[in-house]
């Protein structure tokens, strides 16, 4: 399915473009279509202000009760705080939007005009949709990192890479986890109660996982895996990460990418379009 | 038979048939249903891993709850969260954008009385389908649970006089779409409030002295901590009754602003659609 040449024009095809820059166009596309709504932005700033509010409320309300949570202080949960709105954010502007979409094209029979096109369709899908005004939350949550980091204390460049890797490899397992669970609906259908879970289960992340019981932190590990997506990052910033963490989140990441890939082939094969 | 009595029987139908439409609806989307119970499960269970960490690093308690009192607490949770669920303040705006309040006001009966017989028969399903779920968290969590009977009967009571507190009062708030489309932030604002002032992130009592003076104030404690801690809190039985009484203040409160604010509410409808 992967590289159909377009039937009417055989001569103009210049080859596939590459996953960058397909992103890139999608992304010029979806910020394009949203600038808009400018009015959305004041909304998503009202809304990303809201939560951080309560977020710090929380935090207070826990403190005051206590001077650590499992070890961790105040403003290492600031932090473990600051990567769940960014992550979060991520979340939100580029890959929970096009899983929606997804979604709804396998529902509704749609699916038929991605399969149709030229380019992979996995990576089609996964890039066609962004919600730019979600990327507010990054911001929140690098401005809380910035806070965090700075009662922290020094940390060193090596740090702040072993940060940056566990984050990209957060995201991507979050990604394969999405994709795996949205490919469940070229069988059963209706989906759409996932989001709503997910938005719960992602919750979790808020609180290091280390302080939830054996079976809920491994299933919050390698079912859902927001203790990677989440604290596996905020222990780089802290100086609890160790290389074997690292190792195996890059190990679980890998594992993750293969199986989507495959399991994602396997999916679309029970497709069958139901448009006209 | 009196007039009078003619109205209430006939009231009493229109309830009895609501809940009985909504018990047949519900029920066919019990998996959806189980869907979003177990969604709304992980945010009590992250609060409850929360506190029952620091009472073990407390040497047992905070403020007075121990690991058990917590888990007893937000289980309890579970089940008064499920009859918070009222027609939401949101809907309103599809009500009149779509018009489908048009056939809602050519009935000879106040609107609310659907939405209050509805969702009350919705509860039915709903604690059915919640059953296994406390069960398997009492088994996995341990709660510390000894209500007396008088606890137990006010809760059974309070569960239901939430349900009106925030039925009314939410109501009363969605009636602002009246007026203004952009009702989002302000109800952002209030159910931020809600979490924080009602006992639903945390029992009320482990606040600061200040922050309960301002619940005090306000209605989210009487829907959300007041029926938990009647079960669970051991409350003195003037607490319990005062309790109860306060809930039918607030029920009060909002059933006669709603029917002073509703005829000039209603008369800044005009129907869009069919």
């Amino acid at each position: 399915m992967a590289h159909v040449t377009s039937p009417g024009e055989p001569g103009r095809r210049r080859g596939p473009l590459g996953p960058v820059t397909l992103a890139g166009v999608f992304l010029r596309v979806g910020a394009m279509n949203e600038l808009q709504y400018r009015a959305n932005f004041v909304v998503q700033v009202f809304q990303s202000a809201i939560a951080l509010v309560t977020g710090l409320a929380v935090l207070a309300i826990v403190f005051s009760q206590t001077t650590n949570l499992h070890g961790w202080t105040q403003a290492e949960l600031l932090a473990v705080m600051g990567v769940h709105i960014l992550m979060g954010g991520i979340i939100q502007a580029t890959i929970q939007p096009g899983m929606e979409r997804l979604m709804a094209d396998i529902r509704e029979g749609t699916l038929d005009f991605v399969l149709t096109k030229p380019e992979d369709a996995q990576l089609l899908v996964s890039v066609r949709q962004v919600r730019i005004w979600q990327l507010v939350d990054v911001g929140v949550g690098l401005v809380v990192l910035g806070v965090a980091v700075d009662r922290l204390g020094p940390i060193g460049p090596l740090d702040v890479v072993a940060f940056l890797a566990a984050l990209v490899l957060g995201a991507t397992m979050i990604y394969c986890f999405w994709l795996i669970l949205t490919v469940v609906a070229f069988w059963v259908v209706r989906m759409d109660q996932i989001v709503e879970l997910f938005s719960g289960l992602y919750q979790s992340g808020r609180w290091p996982v280390t302080i939830y019981p054996g079976w809920l932190r491994i299933s919050l590990t390698f079912l859902v895996p927001i203790a990677f997506a989440v604290t596996v990052p905020a222990e780089g910033l802290t100086g609890r990460l160790t290389p074997e963490t690292l190792a195996l989140a890059a190990g679980f990441a890998t594992v993750l990418v293969v199986v989507t890939r495959w399991f994602w082939r396997f999916g679309l094969r029970h497709y069958s379009g139901a448009s006209a | 038979m009196s007039a009078a009595a003619a109205d209430a029987r006939a009231l009493l139908d229109v309830y009895l048939t609501a809940i009985r439409i909504a018990i047949a609806e519900q029920f066919q989307y019990r998996v959806a249903n189980y869907f979003y119970m177990i969604g709304m499960i992980v945010e009590p269970v992250i609060y409850l891993v929360v506190w029952s960490t620091i009472a073990a690093q407390q040497g047992g308690d905070v403020g007075g709850y121990t690991a058990g009192r917590f888990a007893a607490y937000y289980i309890v949770w579970t089940l008064v969260r499920n009859m918070n669920i009222i027609f939401t303040p949101y809907g309103w705006e599809w009500r009149i954008r779509d018009g489908e309040l048009s056939g809602m006001l050519l009935r000879p009966l106040h609107p609310i009385h659907w939405d209050l017989g509805y969702f009350a028969g919705w509860k039915f399903v709903v604690i059915v389908l919640w059953l296994p779920l406390a069960a398997v968290l009492a088994l996995i969590f341990r709660p510390e649970l000894a209500p007396t009977v008088l606890d137990v009967i006010v809760f059974a009571i309070a569960i239901w006089g939430a349900y009106l507190i925030r039925s009314v009062l939410y109501w009363l708030l969605g009636m602002i779409s009246f007026w203004t489309t952009r009702v989002g932030p302000l109800f952002e604002i209030i159910f931020t409030a809600e979490l924080l002032l009602s006992g639903r992130l945390v029992p009320l009592g482990l606040m600061p002295e200040w922050v309960q003076t301002i619940a005090d104030f306000l209605p989210f404690q009487w829907t959300f901590g007041f029926p938990i801690e009647a079960l669970v809190g051991g409350l003195p039985p003037d607490r319990l009754l005062g309790g109860l009484a306060m809930q039918a203040l607030w029920i009060t409160i909002g059933a006669v602003a709603i029917r002073l604010v509703w005829p000039i509410a209603v008369r800044r409808y005009s129907a869009v659609g069919n």
